[in-house]
């Protein structure tokens, strides 16, 4: 192979602005809720198994762990779920600007942690 | 055109817009369930079974989790090509990212199964 041939950039050479953090956490939780999913299909198929099924899903749930786990991936699927919201968003070319990215990664910070606290308190 | 061996369809624009579409049904998929859990009454085996017990929410079930397999490997691969190259792990790179692609393949098929299983299982 001829060694002229370009590389992708390499990532660690450059300083992230508060846009490419917003997008790094979106590929980070995209990751955390893709395994995430095994978990919610275990508890749904158990809560829909029986009515003891669905009793010992919520027993389950009782636990401080696994409520915090939960929180985990709720809080990925919350924050993936805005992110990408305005991801659409923009891609659609509302927005598309250096100042309109600004202002969208701000909204995007302030909605998801408002949503993950508020799922917080809904799970405790 | 760009066309490559690897990725989910024929071309990078088709995932592009795979992974647009789908992430529109996962979102709508999400909203539904967020408000079915706020809005119902107090959660119970039979009110959660009943709803799921309707037709259309087993089909969007189905819609959802065939949207999830389609967006989260689009997405895994699109991840595995970026970080798992030979610019960041040397010669055994292509090695490494087949074992990741399998493993995640293999998820997204359970993931699949499992799926179809709980919503017609019964
Ligand atoms: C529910 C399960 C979901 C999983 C497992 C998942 C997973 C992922 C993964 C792994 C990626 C790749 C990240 C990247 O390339 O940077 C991704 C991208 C994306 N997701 Fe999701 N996602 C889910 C739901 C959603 C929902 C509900 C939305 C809608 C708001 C959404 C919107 C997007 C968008 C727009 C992208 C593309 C980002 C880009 O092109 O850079 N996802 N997702």
């Amino acid at each position: 192979m001829k060694d002229t041939r370009p590389v992708n950039l390499d990532l660690t050479a450059f300083r992230f602005p508060l846009t490419a953090l917003l997008s790094i956490t979106h590929r980070v939780t995209g990751v955390i809720i893709f395994f995430g999913v095994a978990i919610l299909l275990y508890l749904l198929e158990l809560s829909l198994k029986s009515e003891a099924g669905f009793a010992e899903a919520q027993e389950l749930l009782t636990s401080p762990l696994a409520k915090f786990v939960l929180w985990g991936v709720v809080s990925g699927l919350l924050y993936h779920i805005v992110a990408g919201t305005k991801h659409l968003i923009m891609d659609w070319g509302v927005g598309e600007t250096l100042a309109g990215a600004a202002i969208a990664g701000r909204i995007t910070i302030v909605t998801s942690v408002a949503l993950i606290i508020a799922a917080g308190f809904w799970i405790w | 055109m760009v066309t490559s061996v690897t990725n989910f369809s024929r071309s990078g624009l088709s995932d592009w817009i795979a992974q647009r579409v789908s992430a529109v049904v996962l979102l709508a998929y999400s909203l539904f369930i967020f408000i079915s859990l706020l809005t119902g009454p107090e959660l119970s085996y039979a009110a959660w079974s009943e709803l799921f017990s309707h037709t259309a929410v087993r089909l969007f079930s189905l819609l959802a989790i065939f949207a999830l397999c389609v967006h989260a490997w689009i997405g895994m691969w699109t991840i595995a090509t970026d970080y798992l190259t030979a610019s960041h792990l040397g010669a055994s790179a292509t090695a490494i990212r087949f074992g990741f692609l399998i493993g995640c393949a293999l998820l997204v098929v359970i993931y699949l199964l499992w799926g179809i299983q709980i919503f017609w299982g019964s």
